[in-house]
């Protein structure tokens, strides 16, 4: 069923594009970029991405922008290859997969077509593509525990909560954490165990730990609605959390809400993962079509983390996804 | 499962107790007992109860069996209705938990912008109820008149219901800050029982009341077992299965409420998640065939209080989260096939090889 | 014996676990004859044939092919020996074409040869004047077309002996015509055809020779001409001919029951179930039966009545005022009960009480929200227990546990419990023990004189017919051919009358 809607679309997509086409060669100008991206349903992450994209890829900003969305790699290269036929000038890929781009990739560069890769990376070949630009799932950890350590604690008794397992997020944000622990005496895992980014699977994970009755002082969640999760936990439980509370609550993604808690010092730090790859890439294309090759291939973007100490009302409203 | 009425009285120790195993209470006990034992040795500390306060200073009741009986609470709501729909059209209805995320995001729709009142949550619960009963009542029709097996029928809505719930908000995760849409999936003020526990024991209730004040249970159960000799009573075997799925429907609706209640937000992807699995579980481990016919509800509603039983357990003995469904995969197997017609014959025989070894031995 | 032999069975023995289903049973099929199997229900004739393709294993005789001794002990062998069988529903993949439905399951070898398959298809379909083509999707055939290319299948695999269980049962009358014709060019070929079938008029067309079993024992072989109807239906039914002494003592009361309006009047009813329209009337406290062999269309008609099926045509008038029956329910509002013929599929539900099962029609009249109580259905229970000696361990019994008598009269109770003016008793007593048989009459008839209810009764069992109905429907190939009054009611007019035609 769902493969069928995603065929009819990108059927239909393909016919809207051919009218695109037709038309933007009379009005000229428009820079055409077909844009593959994973399912916005995905996550507020991907919901944010998906609406800065949109925002920036306009007619008024001197683009013909096509969508495509699937969290399947076989449909998101069919949608490529599809892209290739329309003769996009510019192909914008977040890939579901790192497997199986080659092909079309090659399609892409013998047609001319420049392809940017955004938020994830794929397993071809570095010539076939003219940027990618990524976060760094592993820095952004280490930014976090970094931030962690320098709260100078007696003791660390960490409850980690992971995301779903082998996800790129879950290794870059449970790496640093892991490593921690294994150095320093006193650093603790009460208990490390994957909630799959589900709120209610979190909550009953702390409220394990809490029903146990062993002691802990940290909750390191790997996004926003984990944290939540552990915090409703705590709090039907009375345990204190947040600045001067008894328990750190840890957290990425920076959602506004997230921030907002962070501001109300009920958590303690957010670690963002940037989803505004759109100025990036604008800033990419724009170079290219000057004729200025990107001074770097692979882009890591700027990423922060937020304490409640010094966080501030700007910075949730422009963090905030 | 037949309950044997007429076994036959005063037979050794050993025939008591295969009557005892044939006995449709005997699974969900047996599970229960073997859990109960299990903590007990592990660690007696599991079914300690304590008195606290949460932190708005309230007091509020912790432990296991708190936990175990909160977090069952939408599992169970779901349960009735997934045994009613599980009797009569003798399949199982797999698209609930998409459901939830989009009875869930009806309501947040009703409720984010302007201030939230109890009128309005009344309003938006209500909404979502109608909407939960509408999407039931398609699964329903598609079995019920388009004699669609349910699982192929309901696959439909399972994939589609998530999406669909994305679009109701535009993609947006919307979040209710006003404190009273909480109580609903957390605490009232002054109440130490957590309020699911509370709205899960009015279902039973009330469903306990419609199956003894309405002919409903006759109902699913004649059409589960014999919908030909059914229609030859007068009874509309059609009308009858779209009724569970419409009640099911109802169910979906409550167990969302509570679901959006206990984050007062919505994950569209991962709400419910893999709870129709539970349900269905539920249902089985209540000892009720999952071909249909005959049905206890009370067995059923144990069944999903065991499964929230295992899983807190689980949690507590840091088993993996994502290792949990292989857990529950060995109930189930070890369920199905020991409630097969082939080995429930051959368990027979053995029992009466046993039985008939003894009293010769006695005998000589 | 005769050199064109080709299948010969000597003292066929088949038990089951309680039953005798073949007992000695002989039958010889000679080459390029269309040989029909008779007998009613429970005569061993499925059971034989099931012994024939290998489906089960005889317990006793033995089974030449062209006088060789043959083993078989699966379909397999039985295609291997040259036995092929063409069941009542095709046993063909629908959505496969005609030739690879020719071919389905034959292959040795590894590799398809589509060219050769098709050439062969269409060489066997026009060399047996099927109008089928090879590449056509069989389900796009109608019925009787796929029929025979089931039975060209058959013929391909170079089958002696064919087997046709029932082929015509949901054909029209031209299909049927277009099947005997295929039917007569296997058997110019040398083919020697077993037909079962339950409509008398295609056996005295088509055949040559008929073989009658009852009971699971061989009643005789006989030549067509030399078997009169009358005797055909005597035999089957097992009551001689010349038994036509035991008239019925009229009771001269009966007579005064044919007045005023009847309780149920229909004009021109007709279901989708296939039965030519009939009318139908029965009078207040009088015993009425329909009656002819197995599949004349008796079930039919009353389940037409009932609304079981669904009514295409004619009317039903209750105690003079028009009705509207569209379901079941509703003639159960207006004063009908139904005792279906097949107990098991559409009369108990099985996993149910014994109580469940008594209430069942009465609380489904009273609607859904006004359920019977525990005590009250328990005191319902307890009452038909006792007044139909119900033998069961306890009322929360499940019914399936019960034997078939005492399910029957549960399902009496049902229909008593609902205290209709017009009860449909369609085959009460088949599969159950004597003594029940003759209590649910007993009980049929006092409902008509004590209570003063219509009773229509339909059995196999013609004495028993006699015995307790004033007046019979006789039915034959799906339609009403006459009716007996209680005068006429004997053996002999009740067979001559169901096998119609020349007598």
């Amino acid at each position: 069923m769902k493969k069928f809607l995603a065929l009819l679309v990108a059927a239909s997509m393909g016919f809207a594009m051919c009218a695109c086409a037709a038309e933007s060669s009379n009005e000229g100008g428009l820079i055409k970029v077909g844009i593959i991206n994973n399912d916005p349903n995905e996550s507020g992450y991907r919901t944010a991405n998906d609406a800065d994209m949109k925002a920036m890829f306009t007619e008024e900003n001197g683009y013909d922008a096509s969508f495509f969305y699937s969290l399947k790699n076989e449909e998101q290269i069919a949608a490529a290859q599809q892209f290739v036929q329309d003769e996009v000038d510019y192909l914008l890929i977040s890939a579901a997969g790192t497997s199986g781009w080659d092909s079309v990739l090659t399609d892409a560069q013998n047609a001319g077509i420049q392809v940017i890769l955004f938020d994830r990376t794929i397993d071809a070949d570095a010539s076939l593509y003219a940027a990618s630009i990524v976060s760094d799932m592993a820095q952004e950890g280490e930014t976090a525990v970094s931030w962690l350590a320098s709260q100078n604690l007696a003791e660390y008794n960490v409850i980690h909560i992971q995301g779903v397992m082998g996800s790129s997020a879950q290794i870059g944000r449970s790496g640093a954490l892991d490593e921690m622990v294994a150095a320093n005496d006193n650093w603790n895992l009460v208990t490390q165990q994957t909630a799959e980014w589900n709120a209610e699977t979190a909550q009953q994970i702390v409220q394990a730990v809490i029903d146990s009755g062993e002691s802990f002082n940290v909750v390191y969640a790997e996004n926003d609605d984990m944290a939540r999760g552990a915090v409703a936990a705590l709090d039907a439980a009375n345990i204190s959390h947040g600045v001067g509370g008894d328990v750190i609550i840890m957290s990425f993604d920076c959602n506004q809400w997230a921030l907002e808690e962070l501001l109300a010092g009920n958590w303690n730090y957010d670690g963002q993962c940037n989803p505004f790859q759109a100025s990036y890439i604008n800033d990419i294309i724009q170079g290219l079509e000057a004729g200025n090759a990107p001074a770097e291939q692979v882009v890591v973007m700027v990423e922060q983390g937020f304490s409640a100490d010094t966080i501030t009302q700007a910075d949730v409203d422009s963090f905030g996804i | 499962m037949a309950q044997n009425g007429n076994q036959k009285k005063g037979g050794s120790f050993l025939e008591k107790l295969v009557a005892l195993t044939r006995k449709q209470f005997f699974i969900p006990i047996a599970a229960l007992t073997i859990l109960v034992l299990f903590n007990l040795i592990m660690d007696p500390s599991f079914f300690a109860i304590t008195l606290g306060t949460n932190s708005n200073g309230d007091p509020v009741l912790s432990g296991y069996l708190i936990t175990i009986l909160n977090n069952a609470s939408e599992l169970v709501i779901l349960a009735i209705g997934m045994t009613l729909v599980t009797s009569a059209s003798g399949g199982q209805d797999i698209s609930v938990g998409s459901a939830i995320a989009i009875a869930g995001s009806v309501m947040l729709r009703i409720l984010v912008g302007g201030p939230v009142n109890p009128g309005k949550i009344i309003l938006a619960f209500l909404v979502a109820c109608v909407v939960a009963m509408i999407f039931g009542a398609f699964n329903g029709v598609l079995v019920a008149y388009f004699k669609i097996q349910p699982m192929v029928a309901t696959l439909i809505l399972f994939t589609a219901g998530r999406s669909i719930a994305a679009w109701i908000n535009n993609n947006e995760l919307p979040i209710i800050s006003e404190p009273l849409f909480g109580y609903f999936g957390n605490f009232i003020p002054g109440v130490a029982l957590p309020t699911p526990v509370f709205i899960a024991i009015i279902c039973v209730i009330i469903i306990m009341l419609v199956l003894k004040f309405t002919t409903l249970g006759l109902y699913t159960q004649a059409v589960g077992i014999n919908p030909s000799s059914s229609r030859l009573n007068g009874i509309d075997p059609a009308k009858v299965k779209l009724i569970t799925y419409i009640i099911l429907g109802l169910c979906v609706a409550i167990a969302g409420f509570i679901k959006v209640s206990r984050f007062s937000t919505i994950n569209y992807s991962v709400i419910a998640k893999d709870i129709e699995m539970d349900a269905i579980l539920a249902v089985a481990l209540g000892g009720n065939s999952l071909g249909g016919g005959k049905f206890n509800m009370a067995s059923s509603i144990m069944g999903a209080y065991i499964i929230q039983f295992l899983t807190t357990t689980l949690f507590k003995f840091n088993v993996v989260s994502t290792a949990l469904p292989a857990y529950k995969a060995v109930v189930v197997i070890v369920l199905v096939v020991l409630s097969a017609p082939v080995v429930r014959e051959k368990l027979d025989s053995f029992w009466k090889k046993l039985s008939t070894k003894k009293s010769v031995k006695e005998a000589a | 014996m005769e050199n064109n032999v080709l299948l010969q069975l000597n003292g066929i023995c088949k038990y089951f676990p309680g039953v005798r289903a073949l007992q000695n049973v002989d039958f010889t099929l000679r080459s390029g004859e269309i040989h029909a199997l008779m007998g009613e229900n429970g005569a061993g004739k499925s059971t034989l044939i099931k012994v024939l393709t290998g489906v089960y294993t005889k317990d006793g005789g033995n089974v030449r092919i062209e006088g060789n001794e043959a083993t078989i002990k699966s379909p397999q062998d039985a295609q291997n020996v040259g036995i092929s069988t063409v069941y009542q529903e095709i046993a063909l993949c629908p959505n496969l074409t005609v030739a690879e439905n020719m071919f389905i399951g034959r292959g040795k070898g590894k590799f398809t040869d589509w060219k050769m398959m098709n050439a062969r298809t269409t060489e066997l379909l026009t060399s047996l004047d099927i109008p089928a083509t090879a590449t056509q999707q069989l389900g796009s055939c109608s019925i009787a077309v796929q029929q025979m290319v089931a039975i060209a299948r058959a013929v391909d695999m170079e089958c002696k002996v064919l087997i046709l269980d029932e082929p015509t049962s949901s054909l029209d009358e031209s299909e049927v015509a277009k099947l005997f014709k295929l039917m007569r060019d296997l058997k110019a070929k040398g083919v020697g055809i077993i037909f079962v079938t339950h409509f008398l008029d295609q056996v005295y067309e088509v055949c040559d020779r008929i073989t009658v079993l009852r009971d699971g024992k061989l009643v005789g072989e006989y030549v067509i001409q030399d078997l009169p109807r009358v005797q055909l239906v005597s035999k089957m039914l097992g009551k001689e001919f010349d038994e036509m002494s035991d008239i019925k003592t009229v009771d001269p009361e009966a007579k005064d029951i044919k007045v005023g309006t009847p309780v149920i009047e229909c004009t021109g009813l007709q279901s989708d179930a296939g039965i030519k329209p009939f009318d139908f009337k029965i009078w207040k406290g009088e015993v009425n039966g329909f009656t002819g062999l197995l599949g004349s269309g008796r079930s039919e008609c009353v389940r037409s009545i009932f609304g079981a099926d669904r009514v295409i045509a004619g009317e039903v008038k209750i105690d003079g005022k028009p009705v509207k029956i569209k379901k079941p329910l509703d003639a159960m509002k207006a004063g009908i009960g139904y005792l279906p013929e097949d107990r098991k599929l559409d009369g108990i539900v099985a996993d149910l009480s014994v109580k469940d099962n008594i209430i069942l029609a009465y609380q489904v009249m009273k609607g859904w929200g006004h359920p019977i109580s525990k005590t009250k259905a328990e005191e319902i229970a307890q009452k038909y227990i006792k007044l139909l000696d119900i033998k069961t361990a306890s009322s929360e019994t499940p019914i399936g546990q019960l034997s078939g008598g005492n399910q029957q009269k549960c399902i009496l109770a049902r229909w008593l419990l609902t205290d209709p003016k017009y009860l449909i008793l369609d085959e009460p007593t088949r599969g159950i023990d004597i003594g029940t048989k003759v209590e649910i009459q007993k009980l049929a008839l006092k409902l008509a004189k004590e209570e003063g209810k219509s009773v229509t009764f339909i059995s196999s069992e013609l004495d028993e017919m006699i015995r307790t109905c004033s007046r019979l429907v006789v039915m034959r190939d799906r339609k009403v051919v006459g009716e007996l009054n209680e005068s006429e009611l004997t053996q002999s007019k009740i067979m001559e009358t169901i096998a119609g035609g020349e007598g």
